[in-house]
């Protein structure tokens, strides 16, 4: 029996532009990506729980003005708080990729450990003061309790393309628990695996590129899996011997995965 | 009530935009002694909210919790020297207000009434003179041309200030044209609109015919001032290509030809030689961009616009509407292409030279290029558009006038419903609507003004600052309504405004009735004829069916995109346009398209004199490398490159970076926009300016040449490649005051000439183009004018992504190989320049065995006979064998005795730019089919790729003249522009 797809939502607002990339992976991975718009789910013309994955793809969402995420945050917040609540209560996988993720840590979906949505951590302008689109690679963390890097055991090579992503926590304390519950999914290394000053491209603390919520069910990252799917999308594709399917579509198949064995 | 939000960094946190102002401060101002920078953000408000509401924006939408702070209505200021603030003037594009504004009702749950503006403090602690200080807030923090800024030694109390209100009231005025000569020409300057006197007099003479039929309209016989600013407009240089289409009188010696409009003698004639031959062409000239065909079921559209004027003035602003504008073009392409890729090129005086020798009213050329590059970030990136290829070149001429070029390409489906998509149609009785952006007084009298030389009196409301997600979210909902058919034909709002927009739909329907009064502004005191001619930004025009015009609105609504209903299309044969009940406007469409009179232009080439220089060959070989490698043209634009987002989409399959640490310079980029098919978009540029310094016609036919050749050596289909013109020039109309105009247009003779010559023999046909003139600055009655300057710009396919083929070495003991001839033209060359001379001997061109080597080079790549393909221009053999071996970590050995050249001296062959050569490395087992491939071409088995990470050359004596490690190379090649 071919089981049912199941159905993920690219939620588009004024600014997302890693759109198709982003439905082409998730389709890749078994799922059925469908692109709508923001203000259907708010006009009511549709339904969050239509959905079981959920991804908040890159892009500039209204400019990144006032700061990356933050109108998207407070759009979210103020008018869909219920659909979303309880979209994440149900524990379907959340992904926040880039400006997606800047938006998660903004609203205080992540990594929220005091669950009272409050930010907690965020997503600064890089220590370079710059914007940079560069290939680094990551660690994931094999303690990580979420759904997502199940079989990411090897170091991974995915680009960035960010001018806020340094990530800061608000205290000592939020720092501690992070790192002790293993939130922290992905870290910037060097291609051999270390994690150190070199290979942190944006003075993130701890080299953090992605976490998770408590509940292992929503991710945010920095990096771009939806841009490594295929080999052609590596910068040395023309020079090494690289499998067909790139780093970053383990993360999708992971997701689709996991709502495919039942939620 | 007003509120004054302040946020900045807590006092313990590191401020990032404060740490790259001190460092600009220091770097580029060369003032030292400045402690720390740190930046207050300023939302100033004024509505009608309570304090606790403001209070609760403060920390909800302003600041962030984590690491930042906020006050209300008091300054966040502590310790400091000097404060400096910034905000915008008024009337100039504020985004972030506009956000803020919906931020604010999203939160408070209702339409934020009242209005925001926004600025920035800076706050410099050290040891800084008022002097410096005011140096620092004029060149670094705000330009005054947009911008006001205010240095203070005290904290800022801010109350706010009442805004006077304007009514607007439709004020139309007439302008007398029954005056004499020397009147219309003061007419014609006075109002900028950029008329000569002929022209004048031929719009005289159509006002006395229609004194009888303008009273029908309730006009007077006075031409009205909408009226005028439109065919204004509509014959501006840059509307209608008055020096590409008119009569030149060619004079070389003693002969002389009469050349009729050199667009169609050259370009078009070109392209419709070579259309005999080429399936693949489908829409060219007519449209904002040329369009071709991709595949079966998909067009591409490829346009490259200059937005060079705007940029000298406001670099940011003029650079990010550069790229929305070419955007626009792309979107307004038949019925609208979806962006792939940029592709952006910029010429800049060097950015070293000391500001004390810019003239004052310049902006330094540093500042020009952080602020252009700065803008095209921001104009891409928001958009969500690979950068994917581009290039800076660096030379002297450019500092009263860069030129900023920026490409996009675009894809379409060919149906859309079964209608054609590269077609516009309008049918009478379609609804005007205007979509995107409001109307303001930024970019009034763009299309005049970049048809006329900048001075210092240069009108200061032609500067536009762009809104790329205004334009975003109105691209986004026009894709959803293209793919529901709702309307028939799109173009944008670019030179001209709706008098252009509009005015050209309308001759596809033959008539237009629009009313001014509908359209949407952004602030009230606009008069008819400025809304008529306004270029402000991100707004479309579309032809919507009648049936479908609810449904469109409704679409645009639920996006959050504004849309209005400014008339409808006839077939009345007239422009009629409208205020209110009162018409302001009633013209001839034949008049407004065709009435233009054609110049005679006069043009005489003298070869320019320029002696060859004469110098001995330097012993020491590997600092002229060096030296070449780390100047501005040749070294890496990496810091550039990695500022732009060069992969969104997922798309960019051959990356501007290249090789074993992702550094190596790219020849060409490639796109595949359909993941499902591995069929590729290959776009490259070419451009010399020294060249044309010796002669435009060999400058034409050498940026064709390398254009071309970047395109075969990624492995794009040297059958399929097409090309845009993009001409910067400088006045070539002869006057009085332009005593050397018949040069500047002989210059351009023959550089269409050079168009025509060597793309008919490529089989390269020209597909659109764009012309720029009056690229000159004026100060102190001195005149500095740039070199002649010729973008050509490829677009090509590579059937199979699979096939491309990457710069850098790939493995050691490949064989490398030079593929054509290398010969002592130097003139013009980064070697000569380097040495303080231009030289005479300019590269040259030859087709036919450029033609041979092209086609092998295609079956090469797609055999996958090749490792490494890079094709060799500035800095010549030399520059492209060091890029080839530290792109791929590898060491070089190679025997310049070897290389097919004409000459024994090892300066000539390393650094000569002969056109139509490449290095090519390849495994040792391809020899034998390699060798055959290119049996008849000229080349050469020239060396080893090796383990040993050093770069050894032999001379023609055999002995070794260079031997570097390639790191040396390479960071030689990497620290020049690592700011």
């Amino acid at each position: 029996m071919v089981k049912k797809k199941p159905k993920a939502l690219v939620l588009l607002t004024a600014g997302t532009n890693c759109d198709l990339e982003t439905e082409y992976a998730l389709n890749l991975a078994g799922a059925q990506a469908e692109k709508v718009h923001i203000n259907d789910f708010i006009a009511k013309k549709r339904k969050l729980k239509e959905y079981q994955i959920l991804t908040i793809p890159g892009g500039f969402s209204f400019g990144d003005d006032i700061a990356a995420g933050k109108v998207l945050a407070n759009k979210i917040k103020f008018k869909l708080e219920k659909q979303i609540e309880s979209f994440v209560k149900d524990k379907k996988p959340v992904i926040g990729i880039c400006n997606g993720f800047q938006v998660l840590v903004k609203l205080g979906f992540l990594p929220d450990i005091y669950k009272k949505l409050d930010q907690e951590v965020t997503l600064a302008i890089n220590n370079t003061g710059k914007f940079e689109d560069m290939w680094i690679y990551l660690k994931a963390n094999k303690r990580a309790k979420c759904i997502f890097t199940e079989g990411i055991d090897k170091v991974i090579y995915l680009p960035i393309a960010h001018g806020e992503g340094r990530f800061i926590s608000k205290d000592q304390s939020i720092d501690n628990i992070i790192k002790k519950q293993n939130l922290i999914v992905f870290q910037y290394c060097s291609s051999s695996g270390n994690i150190n000053f070199n290979s942190n491209p944006n003075g993130s603390e701890n080299n953090i590129a992605g976490i998770c919520n408590t509940g292992g069910t929503i991710l945010g990252m920095m990096p771009h899996p939806e841009r490594f799917i295929t080999k052609h999308q590596h910068p040395r594709w023309t020079r090494e011997d690289l499998p067909d399917e790139g780093d970053g579509l383990l993360i999708f198949k992971n997701t689709v995965n996991y709502v495919a064995n039942g939620l | 009530m007003y509120y004054r939000i302040e946020v900045t960094y807590k006092d313990s946190l590191f401020d990032s935009p404060g740490k790259g102002i001190k460092k600009d401060i220091e770097e580029d101002l060369q003032i030292k002694g400045v402690e720390s920078v740190r930046t207050i953000d300023i939302y100033k408000l004024d509505t009608d909210i309570t304090k606790e509401d403001a209070i609760f924006l403060g920390k909800q939408l302003f600041s962030d919790p984590v690491i930042q702070k906020y006050a209300v209505n008091r300054p966040l200021t502590a310790d400091f020297k000097w404060i400096v603030e910034v905000g915008f003037k008024p009337g100039v594009t504020d985004n972030v207000s506009v956000t803020t504004m919906e931020g604010i009702s999203d939160i408070l749950g209702r339409k934020f009434k009242g209005s925001v503006s926004t600025a920035r403090q800076y706050i410099i602690k050290g040891n800084i003179s008022k002097k410096e200080i005011e140096l620092i807030a004029t060149r670094l923090l705000a330009n005054p041309v947009i911008e006001t800024y205010e240095i203070l030694n005290r904290k800022k109390i801010d109350k706010g200030t009442a805004v006077k209100k304007v009514k607007t009231v439709p004020v139309v005025e007439k302008v007398d044209l029954d005056v004499s000569d020397d009147e219309l020409v003061r007419i014609s300057d006075s109002k900028l609109l950029s008329l000569n006197l002929e022209e004048m007099q031929v719009i005289r003479k159509y006002y006395k015919s229609k004194v009888r039929e303008r009273k029908k309209y309730g006009l007077g016989k006075k031409p009205t001032d909408v009226e005028l600013e439109m065919i204004a407009q509509t014959w501006s240089e840059h509307c209608k290509h008055k020096i590409f289409n008119a009569i030149v009188e060619y004079k070389e010696g003693n002969k002389g030809i009469r050349i009729n409009s050199l667009f169609d003698t050259y370009i078009r004639q070109a392209t419709e030689k070579i259309s005999k031959k080429k399936d693949w062409l489908v829409s060219l000239f007519k449209d904002n961009a040329g369009i071709v065909n991709f595949d079966k079921n998909y067009n591409i559209a490829f346009k490259v616009e200059t937005h060079n004027h705007p940029s000298a003035i406001e670099p940011y602003g003029g650079a990010v509407t550069g790229i929305v504008g070419v955007n626009r073009d792309i979107m307004g392409a038949g019925l609208g292409g979806d962006l792939i890729f940029n592709t952006d090129i910029f010429c800049f005086a060097p950015p070293d030279i000391n500001i004390n020798d810019v003239p004052e009213k310049i902006l330094h050329p540093k500042r020009i290029f952080k602020g252009v590059r700065r803008g095209v970030e921001h104009g891409g990136n928001k958009i969500g558009v690979p950068t994917a290829n581009g290039t800076i070149i660096f030379h002297n001429g450019y500092i009263g006038n860069p030129l900023v070029f920026c490409g996009t390409g675009g894809i379409m489906p060919k149906k859309i419903k079964k209608v054609d998509t590269s077609k516009k149609v309008v049918k009478p009785g379609d609804l005007i609507v205007m979509v995107g952006g409001r109307i303001g007084k930024d970019g009034i009298h763009g299309a005049t003004f970049s048809s006329r030389k900048l001075d210092e009196a240069t009108p200061v409301q032609a500067v536009q600052i762009g809104a790329p997600i205004v334009q975003k979210k109105m691209m986004d909902v026009l894709f959803e309504a293209r793919d529901r058919s709702y309307y028939r034909a799109i173009t944008d709002n670019g030179a001209g405004g709706l008098s252009s927009s509009v005015g050209e739909m309308a001759i596809l329907s033959d008539g237009c009735l629009v009313n001014l009064e509908k359209a949407p502004v952004k602030y009230p005191g606009l008069v008819p004829w400025e809304l008529w001619v306004s270029e402000a930004q991100e707004r479309m025009t579309v032809a919507v069916k009648p049936e479908y015009i609810d449904d469109f609105l409704k679409l645009c609504k639920s996006r959050d995109v504004e849309a209005s209903v400014l008339g409808k299309f006839t077939d009345s044969g007239k422009i009629h346009v409208k205020y209110g009940k009162k018409t302001v406007l009633n013209l001839d469409l034949k008049f407004v398209h065709k009435g233009l009179p054609t110049m005679v232009l006069k043009a005489e080439w003298k070869k320019p004199y320029i002696k060859e220089p004469n110098f001995k060959e330097p012993v020491n070989l590997s600092n002229e490398l060096l030296k070449i490698l780390s100047s501005y043209n040749v070294c890496s634009k990496e810091w550039v490159v990695r500022q732009y987002d060069h992969e969104v989409r997922g798309g960019t399959v051959l990356k501007p970076l290249v090789g074993s640490e992702n550094d190596g310079p790219s020849d060409a980029g490639i796109i595949r926009p359909i993941f499902s098919s591995n069929r590729g978009v290959v776009v490259s540029n070419g451009i010399n300016p020294n060249y044309g310094l010796i002669d435009p016609y060999w400058m034409a036919m050498s940026c064709i040449d390398e254009a071309v050749r970047n395109i075969v050596s990624a492995g794009g289909n040297f059958e399929k490649i097409s090309l845009l013109d993009n001409f910067c020039w400088g006045n070539p109309i002869l006057s009085e005051n332009n005593p050397d105009g018949d040069f500047k247009m002989a210059q351009l003779v023959r550089a269409a000439k050079g168009c025509y010559d060597v793309a008919v023999k490529y089989g390269t046909p020209f597909i659109s183009g764009k012309d720029s003139f009056h690229n000159e600055y004026e100060i102190d009655e001195k005149t500095i004018t740039i070199p002649p300057t010729l973008l050509i710009s490829a677009i090509g396919i590579i059937d199979n992504i699979e096939t491309a083929v990457s710069m850098d070495a790939k493995k050691d003991g490949d064989l490398v190989y030079i593929i054509g001839e290398t010969l002592s033209e130097l003139g013009g060359s980064q070697y000569y320049h380097k040495k303080g001379f231009l030289g005479n001997n300019v590269p040259k061109v030859n087709p036919a065995s450029a033609k041979k080597i092209y086609k092998a080079l295609n079956r090469i790549t797609n055999k996958k006979l090749a490792a490494s393909i890079h094709d060799c221009s500035d800095g010549g053999l030399a520059v492209a064998l060091a890029e080839t071996a530290f792109a791929g970590g590898l060491g070089m050995k190679v025997s310049l005795r070897d290389v097919p050249a004409d000459t024994k001296r090892n300066d000539f062959i390393l650094f000569s730019e002969s056109n139509s050569r490449f290095v090519v490395t390849i495994h040792p087992e391809n020899k034998v089919s390699f060798e055959k491939i290119f049996n008849g071409c000229v080349f050469s088995h020239i060396g080893y790729v090796t383990k040993e990470k050093q770069f050894i050359i032999k001379g023609t004596n055999r002995k070794i003249i260079i031997s570097k490690p390639i790191k040396t190379l390479k960071e030689a090649w990497k620290k020049t522009l690592r700011w």
